[in-house]
């Protein structure tokens, strides 16, 4: 098997908005002083007089993109996750949702896998805030492939959208020649009968993997990539419940009030089916390697076999 | 100022004061008194200084309007309608369910350019406005009104820093300084205070006035005018609940809606200053 390539996401947004500046000359960046971090020094760096760097001051950063979008230019205002949903959330629900302004959030450095910072930049919460807000999109890319689609789909979309990407590099596993984003719908990416393992992010890849283990092991998993978690696509998710009667959701993100509790939201009401979370549990991260952290709280292709076996055994 | 102009504002601020005590007394909630202390100073905006458009609320060239301090919406509302953006007999449903008049700010509003009502928030929306139209050379203005409560929010200060580090020339803040925030005054309850001295110490150009004297409004206005490269605060001293006798530097007038009787005294108080006015 050839090396797999791997890219954090937070470098395919930063290049993706390098390479759709030149398309479009009215997308603007905002950033809060972490330009190196979150990669819009790339943008920066090539389109110099549509950056503007904000301080250390997140709260105002959103309020700015607010007032840039009400006058008719696409910002995309970036930050860490925990600084743009945490922070910022009351600002992102007041002055970019409620008047649903066309202001595209870009957050970086997402869940567990920051790593060695520790629980006070960890992220599990975002996309449960976000889902709160009524006419968010929320975006959870899965690859570099992906991450730089969903910023095209976004600049092209109008109303607000909160994007989510990573620190830690992970496999490249969509072709650019062929993959399509299209905003709301998921990917069906292996068909199978005895459970569906529903993830998004950066589980996509290491839900494949276990698919393949589980395969092995004479288990037929279906694999669904639910990039777009607002609006979700509630028909790609009935119909793998109704074919499988079990379904897994995968996600490095708290379990209360992310994908898993989406995909609960949709079953509960359309077709009630078994749902087992794999997610944060309810608790605090802490500092450490990102590849050790994911395995340690189970966010790992090996957690989502032994999950999925017992999830099947108990069937 | 001209004298035939200026009796015609203080008409008008009449009008649009007789208009919050109409749109609060009906909605039987809402925030007179920071609204009539804020009356004077929209009524100039909207009638002698802002390149705006009723038939056309969305004309991209036109100057930008932010109530920062939101809560006093039914003193924006009341000017709006004034100014022909809907009718008048809107204010009757203030806060009603169904009514296109929200209690705070919204931007569907015909002429509202930004939601707003959470504190602190306006001024950075405001700030975008300006930078956006700094960035496309526009010639608009951007104009926003804080409350001098409502600068205890450190959001503010966020603004304030960026608007002055990206020489936003092209905005207007003003503090309306009448001295009283819902628990009490604002020197007792966390003193902003010195005003004027903070926002030059985060490189603005700040003016001080009497919110209440539509000559030293308009000076102010055009001094703001000259000044290049720094963005403009004018600090407003005012009355809170300007105009009707017993609302006039009584807290207990921030968020409290008159009764029958008292929107019956503050009505004919404000018609009787109308008639004056208009001899």
């Amino acid at each position: 098997m050839a090396d797999v390539i791997k890219k954090a996401t937070r470098e395919s947004y930063g290049e993706a908005l390098a390479a759709l500046g030149e398309k479009y000359d009215n997308l603007y960046v905002l950033d809060a002083d972490l330009a190196a971090a979150t990669k819009t020094g790339i943008f920066k760096k090539k389109f110099p007089e549509r950056f503007f760097d904000c301080g250390i001051a997140e709260a105002n950063m959103m309020g700015v993109a607010a007032g840039l979008a009400a006058t008719g230019k696409i910002p995309f205002a970036s930050t860490f996750a925990m600084f743009a949903a945490g922070r910022a959330f009351e600002i992102v629900r007041n002055s970019i949702g409620y008047p649903h302004l066309n202001v595209k959030i870009g957050a970086t450095h997402a869940g567990i896998s920051v790593g060695e910072d520790g629980a006070t930049h960890q992220c599990n919460e975002d996309i449960a805030l976000m889902r709160t807000i009524p006419g968010m999109t929320i975006i959870n890319p899965a690859d570099d492939v992906e991450a730089k689609a969903a910023v095209e789909a976004a600049v092209k979309f109008n109303g607000p959208v909160y994007m989510r990407f990573g620190r830690l590099a992970v496999p490249v596993f969509n072709d650019p020649a062929t993959y399509k984003f299209e905003l709301g719908k998921g990917i069906k990416l292996r068909d199978g009968k005895d459970i569906a393992i529903v993830a998004t992010g950066l589980m996509v890849s290491e839900a494949i993997e276990a698919a393949k283990v589980l395969e092995a092991e004479g288990i037929s998993a279906t694999v669904i990539n639910i990039h777009t978690i607002k609006p979700i696509d509630e028909e790609i998710i009935v119909e793998a419940a109704k074919a499988t009667g079990l379904v897994l959701t995968v996600e490095e993100h708290s379990i209360v009030g992310g994908l898993g509790s989406a995909v609960c939201d949709v079953l509960s009401a359309k077709l009630p089916t078994k749902v087992v979370k794999i997610g944060v549990n309810d608790e605090f991260g802490h500092s450490g390697p990102a590849v050790q952290l994911l395995k340690q709280f189970g966010l790992s292709a090996e957690n989502i076999v032994k999950t999925a076996k017992e999830a099947v055994a108990a069937k | 100022m001209d004298a035939t102009i200026k009796k015609q504002l203080e008409i008008t601020a009449c009008k649009v004061r007789l208009g919050i005590i109409e749109g609060v007394f009906n909605a039987k909630s809402g925030h007179p008194g920071g609204s009539l202390s804020i009356a004077d100073l929209l009524t100039y905006l909207y009638f002698a200084k802002m390149n705006v458009y009723p038939d056309k609320p969305d004309e991209p060239e036109r100057d930008r309007f932010v109530l920062s301090k939101g809560h006093t919406a039914p003193a924006l509302y009341s000017v709006l309608a004034e100014r022909g953006f809907f009718d008048k007999n809107e204010l009757k449903s203030l806060r009603h369910i169904g009514a296109m008049l929200q209690g705070h700010p919204c931007i569907t509003i015909p002429g509202v350019d930004m939601s707003s009502g959470s504190l602190g928030q306006g001024i950075s929306a405001a700030c975008g406005m300006a930078l956006s139209g700094k960035i496309s050379n526009n010639t608009y203005k951007v104009y926003t009104v804080l409350g001098d409560g409502e600068i205890e929010e450190g959001q503010v200060w966020e603004a304030a820093m960026f608007a002055a580090h990206y020489k936003l020339d092209n905005l207007v803040a003003v503090v309306d300084n009448n001295g009283l925030q819902i628990d009490g005054k604002i020197s007792d309850v966390m003193s902003p205070y010195p005003i004027k001295e903070k926002f030059e110490a985060f490189g603005w150009h700040a003016i001080e006035i009497n919110a209440h004297d539509f000559d030293e409004i308009e000076k102010a206005f055009n001094e703001a005018e000259t000044v290049s490269g720094q963005p403009v605060v004018i600090i407003q001293k005012s009355i809170k609940g300007k105009g009707v006798s017993f609302m006039e530097d009584q807290v207990g007038w921030h968020g409290t809606a008159p009764n029958a009787e008292q929107y019956e005294q503050a009505v004919s108080e404000l018609n009787a200053k109308l008639k004056e006015l208009e001899g």
